[in-house]
Formats: C-alpha cells, structure tokens, sequence
C-alpha cells in the first residue's frame, strides 16, 4: 500500500540516489588529489560535504509535511533474480536522520584536523557519509543490511587509523562487536524474505513495505527472527549487556569519528528498531517489549552511574549516550505515538547535542593533550567562550526545558507512562543522574583554580566558534519550537501506529480522541509553559486505560 | 583399474564399439591439454622460448582462447534435448554447469600463469615445464567436472591431482617446498585409492559406474530398505568412501590436515592455483557425483555433508585465529570458504528442485568469486614474499600501506571481500549459501556459517591492522605518524602481478556491485544438475 500510494509521488530528480553519489564521487576526486596539497584535500571534502548537506536540506524543505507515506521514492530493480532492489525513500521517521547526516558531517570536517594523513582519512569520512544516507534511506531490507555493514569499514578505519591510545584494540572491538550482531540478522533478512515468499506464494522480495503488509509468519518464526533483528540493533544502539564496546570506541576515536559515531550511527540501532522491529514484526515487538523496556532502563540507569565513576572527559560523554539511548529504547517500545515521536525526536536531538559534546571535548583534547578530568581545572577563566558552549551544550544533553534535550525526553516519558508505567518510573531517575554526571564534571573541570598548563589554555578560534554556532542555534530551536519537526513526523508515526494496531492482537491503542489532546499542538503550548500542564495529561491519559496499566504493574512487580 | 574396466566390459558382452567423438564440444579440454604438449614440444625445440613471458603468455592466452568456445557450447547445449548433451559414449556431459565451471577454471589458469612469470624469474627457476603442468591440471579439472562417469570423474581427479603434487615440489631450492609435496603427494594418493575403492563398491552396488545410471539404479530400487540389506550398506559404504576422496580435494575437515602445511611450503603462485582450479574442480565433481549420481540417497549423505559443514566452518575458523604466517592464515581461510560451499552443496542436495538450483548456483556463484579472491590475494602474498618466497610472517605486512600503497589497498580489499564485507563479490557468494539454506530450512547451518564468517573475520582485519595500522604492541602510546614500517624495503610490483591482482580486485568489485552479470550462466550452470 504504502509502495503504491509512493510509487506515484517519485519526483523527477533522483535527489535520494544522488545524496550518495556525492560524497562518493568526492571521496573518488580526493582519491586524485595528491596527498601534499593538504588545503585542498580538507577544502574538497569540505565542499562535498555540504553539497550533500544542502541536498538533504532541500530534501527537508520539499518534504510533503502531512503526507505519512514514503517520499523521493527511487526504486531500481538491481538484482532481478534474487528479488533486490535498489529502493530509496525517505518519510517522516528517517528525513531528520538524513538531514542529521548532512548536517554532522560538514560540522565535523571544520571543527577538527586529523593530525597525518589527511588524504584517506577524508576518503574514509566521504564513504561513510554515502554509507550513512544509504542506510536511512535504504527501503529495500537486503540494501539496509549492506549499508548497515558496510559503514563499519569506513569507521573501523578512522578509529584505527587516527584514534588514541588503544585505537586498534578499539577498531577491532568495533568492528567485531556490530558484525557479530549483524551476522544472525542476515540469516533473518533471508529467512523472512523465503518464509514470506513460500507462505505468500509471491516471488522472493527484499521490499521492506511488501514485507511489512504480508504478515506471513507464524508466531514462532517471527519472533525468532525478530530477535536476529533485535541483536544486530542491540549491539549498536548499544543497549545492555552488550554496550562495552562503545566506550572504548568513543573515546579512542578521533573527534570528527565520535561525533559520527554518536550523531549518526548509533541511530542506525534505534532506527532499526523503529524501521524493521516495529513495523516488520510488530506483534513480536509488542509480545517482546519487556525485555526492551527493561534493557533500556538499565541501560539508563547503569550508563548515568557509570558516567558519574568517570575520570576521563570523553569517555563520560560516551556513557551519558548509553543513558540517552536507553531512553529512546523506551520510547521506541511504547509503541504508542507519544513515544515514537519522541524517540525519533530523540534521536535528532542526541545526535545534535552529543556530537556537540565530543566536538568540545575534542578541542579541549587537542589545547590540553588530556582528557582526565582530575588533570583539567578551571578552564572557566582562560576559556570563557568555551565554557559557555559547554555550559549551553550540557544543558541541553541535560534535558532542561527550553533547549533541544527536553521535548524528547518528555514524550518518551509520556508515552513510556501509558506504556510501560513502573519502568518509565526508574528511568526517569536518569534524568536527575544526568544532571548529577554533567553538572558535576563541569565543576570539576571548568571551576575552581586555573592550575598549571590549564591557565594558558587558548579560547575558541573564530573558526571554531562559528563551527559549532549551527548546533548552539539548533540546540535552542528545538528546544523552543520543536513543532515543524513534530509535524513531519506525526503523520508517519500515525501510519506506523496504524499498522501495528492492524496487525497486533489485543494491541490496546489509546482511544483516538484521548490521544489527541496530549498530541503535538497542544503538546508544544504545554512544554513552552512548563511542566505541569503536561503532568495532567499523563495522568489523565493513564486513568482511562485500566487495563493496559493492570498489565504493566502486573510485569513490573514479577 | 585395468580389471574393472574389463569387468565393465564383460557386463556389456558386445564387440568393442568405436564410440563417436564430438571433437567439437570437447575444445577448451583439447586445447588445454595439446596447447601443453605443443608447449613442451615448441620451447624443447627453440630454446630461445623458453624465457622471457612466452610460455606464460601462451599459457594465459590458451586459457582465454578456451572462453570464446564457451558460447558457442552453451548456443548448442541450449538447443539440444533436456539442455545437456552426452558425448564420447556418455563419458563425457557438457551442460550449464561443465560450461560454468571451465570458465572458471580457464580464467583462474590464466591469472595464474601471469602471476608465475615474474615468480619464476625472480626465483631463477625459469621454465615451460610449470606452465605444462599447470595446463595438465587444469584440463584434469575440466574433465572431473564434465564427468558422467566415475571412472572419467577418477582420471580427471588425478590427471588435476598428480600434476599439482609435482608443481607443489617444484621449488627445487626450499625444503619447504620439498615436503610440501611429498606430504599432498602422500596423503593426496591415499584419498584416491580411497576414492577408487568407493567407485568400485559403487559399481558393485549399482551395476554401473555412469552417474546417470547410478542415480536410475539408486532410485528404482527405492530409497533404503527397499534394497536388500547387504547392497544398502554397500551403496552407504561406496558413498562415505567417495565423500572421504572430495572431502581431501577440497580440504573439508576432518581431510584438511594437509592444507596449512602445503600452503605453507607450496611455490605461492601454487597455493593460488590449488585454492582456485583445485578446489573449483573438487567441489564441481563433489556437487555432480552426490547430486545426480547419489541424488536419492540424499537423506543419508546430506546430514553427513552437514556435520562436515559445521566441522569444516569452525576449524576453519577458530585454527586461522592462532596462525601468525599468513599463507597459514589464508589455509584456514579458505577451509572456512570450503565450509560454506559444503553449505551451499547440502542445499543443493535438496528433494525440492527450487532449493536444489539455489543452493546449486550458491555453489557455482562462490567458486567463481572465491578463485578471484584468493588468486588476488596470493598474487599480493607472492609479492611481499619477496626473494626465496620465505617472507610470510604477519610482520612482513607492517607498515605495506607506506611501502607499497597499491599492494596494501588490494590486499585490503581482497581481504574485507573475503570475510564477506558488503559491495564485493564476497557479500554475495555468502548471501546466496545463506539463502539457499534458509530455503532448505538449514536455519542453524546458516547460523553457524554465519558465525564462523565472523570469527573468520578477525583474522583478516589482523593483516589489515598490520598492514594499515602499524603495530599494536609498538605504538600503543603514540598518537600520530606511527605506522612506520619496521623495514623499509621496495617492493616493486611487476607488471604481470599488477595485472592479474587488478583483474581480480576489479572482478571481485564488479560482482559485488552487479551481481547479476553472470545470472544467466550461473542459471544454466545450477538449473542442469537436475535428476
């Protein structure tokens, strides 16, 4: 359905197939400039980049705002025989994912220099940038898996290759961690694809939404295969157990590598979640949500307490995404339009506010040559600049109302509530742990005595400032008016609901005029005042379903 | 052997017919093998031959000469009655699948003798008689693979066998090299007689020794237990007997033992041709004898296949992990890869016909791709090998970005296609085992293939962390501008080599990003295999 009704709206540039092309021709054209004209090579990339960068803008401003289907749809037969296509297209839940990307890379490409070979690192950050439009806009199941493998290459080299410390021991871990994930998830794609077919009587297709409506597995294949799905994406959102990995990859890699890592691909799990957990299989992702509801909460509350034992900058950062991450897992499995909407909204904002975070810490690593936390004093005073955006950046991965961090939270929060009651109860400690792990390293870090080498820190660069500006302004637009954003992607959550409650048995969706008042207008009016207004609605909203709150209290106390 | 053949004839009781000989479907076999005797005959004559690349060009320029007769072969399969043609006395089958494989091997016979001319020179060991050999083998390899009968299917196994057990000696200066053939030679001898017991008790069984008529044979008598008890053990007893000869050729485990001592000794541009032609040629006989000649005894053969998969997969795997000599590495490399085609052949054992032909083509589709790989990689391996083909060490890959960025960028390559890295022609070869096992519903071989291939992969990202990375115990503390090589040594890269590695590095991409160039041969090679 949601193939046909897209077929027709495919515009008559390719803009989807092109986001990709050009950071590869880029990638190709650096590949010839010889390596000792080193401002060319960043200037090239750089150019290319935002080439991208601006598409994917355009991709935002012509997006069709009510309109919850697929757009830009490019779909090419690439493999007739084994039923592949070449199928692009983006709608509400992946556009900002997108846009993110084109945003983060030209970002990370001014803020930061690698420090040799600047050569194939820009080739490497070039694919990675086709690989990462790839993977969000890939709608062809087999496509996604090849995207979704084939950006751990690019990044498994930027670590290796001009990352700190135990950089290879980090890439290794990196790499062999998400393939692992990822090699049961292929038997799954093939798997789904046959069974459907062979229960179907079509021929074999990789299609996702062809996929989605057939709703041809039996209950045990499809949570089995649910699961293959679940553990590729598991280990790169990362949730509990298997996070360890992500802060020895975060801290070891390069800056404009952990921003990539913590803006764009980490999404890819949450995405993946969204994209072909619950609209693939959304009876065995409700079936099967309290285990992710519980993963996410201890990820929330383990990640916000190891944060707090850090004594490394970077690495603190890094377990304050383990948090922030579990919170979208929450929102993800609410399945209800509260919490996705603001898990994807999370996403978005996570990836803004953190890759900021890395880009400072970056800077402070490069003027200081350190990361721990006990070496770093004072720096408020020869940095004041710097400070403020780390004050203003902080506040935002905080999640104080008024900047970006707030909205997202808050609707995971609300849809976690009707969801998923008393676990959404301890995550919500971890917004106050934030505050604790964040507020703390501040102090210790940015107050006190400008000691030793601390006291001739240099400030910002022009440069530098006007680097993260775009993230600063962001930070407060979607704190302040997060409406345009929620308006492209309600209508696609909309749809997404639709089909899980379609498809799931004694799936107990919110009376439709219930849901309203709590959406997104009114949703925005009770953010800018204040918290109250919104507790209400949580409160109302979760008296009108006795049974779905019978049932969580029910999991919640066994 | 003498006796069995007369014993066949006995059986037939009629004058000695002349059988007619389609001479003209026979051509890339006769090129092969008279383009290697004229080849002796030529450079014994005028001795200036000997030198200089031409009986390497000639050797590259047979096998390419033996594609262009493919077409017209495939023209005249096609128009003929069931798609297959049975030629000189239904010895002999030319179908999609004997066209599939001698493209194959004719392209990897070519990639191999560019990558022996500059080897033998640098080794000072220069001389037709490598090339004769190598056209020997492979024309053996053609005919195991176009075998409708168990004795061609045994002459062509040893024509392909005998001539590498010699090639694998042939560096007459390495001792290595020495034992390296004296160990295949051994052992290689042991599994033919073992594979020749098979085919007699086979003949026993079945009153035949033609594929056809073993499959008719095992088919009207029913599954087992229609059989009268004794002949069923016999058919069980002759069918783990031919398992065990294949098993050897393609270095499935338990009958891999020999494979990481004669990589390792082996003239590299050796080791490619055993990993390609050798292994091609085993897996094509393996695949036509089970499936057409033992098709209905598939529910005894295929767990066993299953078993072997799963063993193969994890040796493969797990033994690569401990190895710090890189054509060791690559052995137990290419027994994980062997693994996954005994996946893909399991698959094509299948009743069902649909699953048959997938898990057929998965087969065709990883040979083609695997001998591009591994002749690329053992092309690049050749070369940092340097003088004396004794620097195989990891160590001798630290630092190969800086020296010699070309080598280091496609054995990277090579090595990322290999542990099955999406856009290559690897991704693919695995994907279409995967799915043909999923198809048998084989979900848990899948898995484990899966797992190995992961396992599998830390192995390659060693030699790319040395290659890319510098060391990892030197340089833990530094930041920058460390991957200094320990030995700055130039590694020229002759022409040939640069050729054939390119050829293999840009088919391996080709097939990864299109796969779907070679469907329609690949379709012809896995649909004929029909029982």
């Amino acid at each position: 359905m949601l193939a046909a009704e897209a077929a027709t709206e495919s515009v008559a540039f390719p803009i989807l197939p092109a986001l990709i092309v050009v950071p590869l021709v880029t990638a190709l054209l650096i590949a010839l400039i010889p390596s000792s004209r080193v401002e060319y090579l960043k200037l090239a990339a750089l150019t290319g980049s935002s080439i991208a960068g601006a598409m994917s803008a355009y991709v935002l401003v012509a997006f069709e705002v009510s309109n919850g289907g697929l757009q830009f749809v490019s779909q090419t037969t690439w493999v007739e025989e084994l039923g592949l296509s070449w199928f692009l297209a983006v709608d509400g839940i992946s556009l900002f994912l997108v846009v993110l990307t084109g945003l983060l890379f030209p970002i990370a490409i001014v803020a930061t220099e690698p420090h040799h070979d600047p050569k194939p690192y820009y080739m490497w950050l070039m694919l990675l940038m086709a690989g990462s439009f790839g993977v969000f806009m890939a709608l062809d199941l087999l496509l996604f898996f090849l995207f979704f493998e084939i950006v751990l290459v690019p990044m498994y080299f930027l670590i290796g290759g001009w990352g700190h410390g135990r950089r290879i021991y980090a890439a290794l871990k990196f790499f062999l961690y998400t393939m692992a994930g990822s090699a049961l998830m292929l038997v799954g794609i093939v798997s789904l694809a046959f069974l459907t077919a062979r229960n179907t009587g079509d021929p074999v297709t990789f299609d996702v939404t062809a996929l989605a409506e057939a709703q041809a597995l039996g209950t045990t294949a499809q949570r089995l295969i649910f699961l293959s799905f679940a553990m590729a994406f598991a280990v790169k959102v990362p949730l509990f157990p298997v996070h360890t990995w992500l802060p020895d990859a975060h801290t070891e890699a390069p800056t404009a590598g952990s921003v990539i890592l913590a803006g764009v691909m980490l999404k890819l799990g949450t995405y993946g979640f969204v994209r072909f957990g619950v609209y693939l299989f959304p009876q065995a992702a409700h079936d099967l949500a309290p285990i992710f509801f519980t993963l996410g909460t201890i990820g929330i509350v383990y990640g916000a307490i190891a944060a707090t034992m850090q004594k490394d900058l970077k690495r603190l950062v890094a377990y304050s995404s383990v948090a922030h991450l579990g919170f979208i897992v929450i929102g993800v499995f609410s399945m209800n339009n509260q919490g996705l909407e603001g898990a994807i909204l999370q996403m978005v904002n996570h990836g803004i506010s953190t890759g900021a975070l890395f880009i400072l810490v970056g800077w402070i690593y490069e003027r200081r040559h350190t990361r721990q936390i006990s070496e770093l004093s004072g720096l408020q005073k020869p940095a004041p600049i710097l400070a403020a955006a780390f004050t203003w950046v902080m506040f935002s991965s905080i999640g104080l109302p008024g900047l970006n961090g707030f909205p997202g939270e808050f609707l995971i929060l609300l849809g976690g509530f009707s969801a998923a009651r008393w676990w959404t109860v301890i995550a919500v400690s971890g917004v106050i742990l934030a505050a604790l792990y964040l507020l703390w390293a501040y102090q210790r870090v940015f107050h006190g005595e400008a000691t030793g080498d601390n006291a001739d820190m240099p400030d910002l660069r022009f440069s530098e400032g006007m680097a993260i500006l775009p993230l600063l302004l962001l930070i407060v637009f979607m704190g302040v008016y997060p409406k345009p954003v929620l308006d492209r992607i309600e209508p696609a959550v909309d749809v997404l609901i639709e089909h899980v409650s379609l498809n799931v048995d004694g799936f107990e969706e919110p009376e439709p005029d219930r849901i309203e008042p709590a959406g997104v207008p009114e949703l925005t009016e009770a953010l800018e005042k204040g918290e109250s207004h919104g507790d209400d609605h949580s409160d109302d909203h979760s008296d009108d379903d006795h049974s779905d709150d019978d049932h969580s209290e029910e999991e919640g106390e066994g | 052997m003498t006796a069995l053949l007369l014993g066949q004839q006995d059986q037939i009781q009629a004058p000695l017919d002349i059988p007619g000989i389609e001479w003209s479907l026979m051509w890339p076999l006769l090129i092969l093998s008279i383009g290697g005797v004229l080849l002796i005959t030529i450079t014994s004559l005028v001795p200036s031959t000997r030198h200089r690349g031409f009986p390497a060009g000639a050797t590259a320029a047979l096998g390419i000469t033996s594609l262009f007769f493919l077409p017209w072969m495939s023209d005249r399969v096609a128009e003929s009655e069931g798609r297959r043609l049975f030629i000189v006395a239904d010895a002999l089958v030319v179908d999609g699948f004997t066209i599939w494989v001698t493209a194959v091997i004719c392209v990897s016979l070519a990639l191999v003798a560019l990558l022996l001319d500059d080897y033998l020179r640098r080794e000072g060991l220069d001389g037709p008689e490598w090339y004769v050999l190598l056209l020997m083998s492979a024309s053996g390899g053609i005919l195991l693979a176009s075998a409708e009968d168990l004795i061609v299917a045994f002459l062509g196994l040893e024509i392909l066998s005998i001539a590498v057990y010699v090639l694998a000696a042939l560096h007459l200066r390495r001792s290595d090299s020495q034992e390296a053939g004296f160990k295949y030679f051994t052992l290689g001898a042991l599994s033919s007689a073992i594979f020749l017991y098979g085919i007699a008790l086979t003949y026993g069984a079945t009153g035949s020794t033609r594929l056809t008529d073993i499959g008719t044979a095992i088919n009207s008598v029913g599954a087992r237990g229609l059989v009268p008890s004794e002949d069923s053990s016999l058919i069980l007893v002759a069918m783990a007997l031919l398992i065990v000869g294949f098993g050897f050729k393609v270095s499935a485990a338990p009958f891999h033992i020999w494979t990481p001592d004669v990589y390792e000794g082996a003239p590299t541009p050796v080791v490619a041709f055993m990993a390609s032609v050798v292994k091609v040629a085993g897996f094509a006989g393996l695949l036509r004898v089970f499936v057409v000649g033992f098709g209905g005894l598939h529910a005894d053969w295929r767990p066993l296949l299953a078993a072997m998969a799963v063993l193969t997969l994890l040796v493969g795997a797990f033994l690569a992990l401990v190895q710090t000599n890189i054509k060791r590495m690559l052995a137990y490399s290419s027994i994980t890869h062997a693994g996954f085609m005994l996946v893909g052949v399991h698959a094509a054992g299948s009743p069902t016909e649909a699953t048959a032909i997938l898990g057929g083509n998965a087969v065709l589709f990883y040979m083609l791709a695997y001998s591009l790989m591994a002749i690329g990689t053992f092309g690049v391996v050749t070369v940092v090998g340097r003088q004396g083909d004794g620097d195989h060490h990891l160590d001798a890959y630290k630092g190969l970005a800086r020296r010699s960025p070309v080598l280091a960028v496609f054995l990277g390559f090579l090595l990322f296609a290999q542990s099955g890295v999406p856009f290559t022609s690897g991704f693919f070869a695995k994907f279409r085992v995967i799915a043909a096992s999923a198809d048998a519903e084989q979900y848990g071989l899948a898995a484990v293939a899966m797992v190995a291939a992961v396992i599998g992969a830390f192995l390659y990202l060693r030699v790319v962390v040395a290659m890319f990375m510098g060391d990892p115990e030197d340089n833990h503390d530094t930041d920058d501008d460390d991957a200094e090589a320990p030995v700055r040594v130039n590694l020229p890269i002759p022409l040939a080599v640069l050729v054939a590695v390119g050829l293999c590095v840009l088919g391996t991409l080709v097939l990864g990003l299109v796969p779907g160039v070679v469907a329609d041969a690949l379709g012809d090679g896995g649909s004929s295999l029909g029982r």
